[in-house]
């Protein structure tokens, strides 16, 4: 009984000692459980191209129409053609194609390329539409929704027939017709590692020349002209401080004698400010032209103001125009800066006396005549 | 969750993730479509548009092989991973092994010192060193361990490079070595002539950057430029050259070369072995031309 209850004592802590030791095979204990059959049969909802993971179900083309008729061809168009936010899923694709399993469209420079000229593996398609679609409500198909309209692609594919059932029985016969599925190659360096039995060896082999390189210098592509104010204007996408500026593409480029000349910074100009001799009046009667032009040129107003052209800032004359008559506005506002009301080019508050200031202002409130 | 070829399929909350020993380390992110548009010819007029694609940031998080190694992954027949998001899409991608067993692959929760952000993947994100950036799932929910690779549809569908023979290539995950000047560059206009410091980034997804040449002359002469430490793996460097302009025409380029001696190609050589339908992996020399009216465009060369 005694040696009987010690065999059984021994058991319990070989037991225990199994425990520890099971536990200690972790570096981490504490970390992490077991998932269950149930979370992992909800989550690994993956169908690989040998159809791993392809559950059971099937589906008609005719069932397919209706699906895609209700939930998907908003979309992807009531023939795969979709429309200008989505790229075809239909089209490019011929009986041929599906004998020689390589879409012969793909050697035409000028196509466009639809899923189904580009797609080699029908678990794909199976495996994104149940996992993905549709868009507004992903994985809301039944499974055999989802074989239904894949049947439906399918057809429209030119790949099965009006009256076929797709089904996890026959999904491998329909691979084995379609369009491009012997298209792919993975015989390239640009995997990380030799599971695909690529090559090493990368597609390109430049060396680093220094001096008197081989090469011809010419330009032989470049944006057209009527491009210049395709991506808006760069003059906005750029600093406003450094050795650069953006260029003003709103606008024909500028001549190629004068670098700086129409592009320069919207800096400060801290120059001492002097009165001015002419003693101009800012009565906005007798306005003197060319002694207020003389004043903004002085003060650097005229490297960011053209007269009557745009440059940095908005030319005299629409200043003028949208400001006529406020001469006391315009002479705060030339102290002051400010940025928005003629883009997002910020004028700096401008360092001038407030006579020359006063001048400038009621040249332009009186519409800067020339 | 972490399942498929694994002793036990094991389920990680966040709070048990942030326990384990954590890495953080810099890459750059580039998306495989970066310069996508310039294949054929010249078509966007900025560096923005030519090579904003990409960023650089330093990420926290747990390196993938150990959760791999907690479930008991057989990492001898588990040649492939498929990373899956909990997007609507539920987003999936096959990670290359190599990667995962160099402890490179990071689940990553933090980014720049702070959460992950929702948009660039909150709570998790996969972190692919050297990998185009589709492959870096966000919002990571489940690993799952195969002896197959999984054909997504990012990997059949998109993400494929259409080759001259009409075939496309698959699983073209590498972001090989590419520099550009980002100033003096497209859309700008220099202010005068004289001194100017020619500035960009070279990465590599193979490694480091060894060296990055550049040239004022169309790639005639090239010199070395001053490499901005520190160098790391994976990761965007800086470079800068001084450079006075005379006020004629010039032509800027720049040439990365990575410490596996990979020099960055011309766009002759790239098209004569890719043509100009590949979309993807777009990493030739890029070309800026000054004017004499120091306005700078965007050009290609032969």
């Amino acid at each position: 009984m005694s040696s009987c209850r010690k065999a059984l004592l021994t058991l319990a802590l070989m037991a225990v000692a199994g425990l520890v030791s099971a536990q200690g095979t972790s570096k981490y204990p504490g970390v992490g459980r077991n998932a269950t059959p149930k979370e992992v049969a909800a989550w690994d909802i993956d169908v690989r191209p040998d159809f791993k993971g392809l559950p059971v179900g099937s589906g008609t083309v005719a069932k397919g129409q209706d699906v895609w008729e209700a939930k998907c061809a908003q979309c992807h168009g009531v023939f795969g053609e979709s429309n200008e936010v989505f790229n075809p899923l239909i089209g490019g694709t011929t009986a041929d194609d599906v004998k020689t399993g390589r879409v012969a469209k793909l050697m035409d420079p000028a196509g466009g390329r639809t899923t189904f000229m580009k797609v080699a593996s029908l678990s794909t398609v199976w495996d994104y539409i149940n996992r993905a679609m549709p868009w507004t409500a992903p994985k809301s198909l039944t499974t055999d929704e989802v074989y239904s309209v894949t049947a439906f692609l399918l057809n429209l594919a030119g790949i099965v027939p009006d009256n076929f059932t797709l089904s996890n029985k026959n999904m491998g016969e329909v691979q084995a017709r379609m369009p491009n599925r012997n298209g792919m190659q993975t015989k390239h360096a640009m995997w990380p590692g030799d599971e695909f039995g690529g090559t090493k060896k990368a597609d390109t082999a430049n060396v680093a020349c220094m001096k008197n390189c081989s090469t011809e210098p010419t330009v032989a592509s470049f944006l057209p002209d009527f491009a210049r104010d395709a991506h808006g204007n760069l003059m906005e996408q750029n600093r406003i401080v450094g050795p650069q500026r953006g260029a003003d593409t709103s606008k024909p480029e500028g001549k190629a004698s004068a670098p700086g000349a129409a592009t320069s910074a919207p800096v400060v100009v801290a120059q001492a400010a002097t009165d001015t001799k002419t003693g101009a009046k800012a009565d906005g009667a007798g306005i003197d032209s060319k002694a207020a032009l003389a004043l903004a040129t002085k003060n650097g107003c005229t490297v960011c103001h053209g007269v009557s052209n745009k440059i940095v800032g908005p030319a005299f004359s629409d200043v003028a125009k949208k400001h006529a008559g406020k001469a006391d506005y315009l002479a705060g506002k030339i102290k002051s800066g400010g940025s928005g009301l003629w883009g997002p080019i910020p004028m700096p508050p401008q360092t001038l006396s407030d006579a020359d200031a006063k001048t400038i202002a009621a040249w332009l409130a009186s519409g800067a005549p020339k | 969750m972490v399942n498929g070829m694994v002793k036990a399929a094991k389920v990680f909350t966040m709070d048990e993730i942030m326990r384990l020993p954590s890495v953080s380390r810099f890459h750059f992110i580039e998306c495989g479509a970066n310069t996508a548009a310039e294949w054929g010819n010249v078509a966007v007029p900025t560096v923005q548009y030519t090579h904003g694609m990409i960023s650089c940031s330093e990420f926290t998080g747990v390196p993938l092989i150990t959760l791999l190694e907690l479930a008991g992954a057989d990492l001898k027949n588990g040649k492939f991973v498929l990373a899956e998001g909990g997007d609507g899409s539920s987003m999936t991608r096959t990670i290359p092994m190599s990667l995962i067993l160099s402890g490179e692959v990071i689940v990553a929760y933090g980014q720049n010192g702070e959460m992950l952000r929702p948009e660039n993947g909150y709570p998790l994100r996969l972190v692919v060193p050297g990998v185009q950036g589709v492959s870096w799932v966000k919002y990571l929910r489940r690993v799952e361990v195969g002896d197959k690779p999984y054909a997504t549809k990012d990997e059949a569908i998109h993400y494929i490079d259409l080759q001259p023979d009409g075939t496309h290539r698959q699983y073209t995950n590498l972001q090989e070595c590419k520099s550009v000047v980002t100033t003096p560059s497209g859309g700008q206009v220099l202010l005068d002539k004289g001194f100017y410091n020619i500035t960009g980034l070279a990465w590599s997804g193979k490694g480091k950057i060894r060296a990055v040449d550049v040239s004022v002359d169309g790639g005639r002469n090239w010199r070395p430029a001053r490499l901005e430490t520190p160098v790391l793996s994976k990761a965007l460097s800086r470079f800068n050259i001084d450079w006075v302009w005379d006020g004629k025409p010039a032509i800027i380029q720049s040439r990365a070369t990575d410490d596996t001696g990979f020099v960055q190609p011309t766009y002759k050589q790239l098209r004569a072995v890719r043509g100009t339908r590949s979309i993807y992996h777009n990493n030739a020399i890029q070309s800026w031309l000054v004017q004499e009216n120091g306005e700078i465009k965007n050009v290609q060369l032969s």
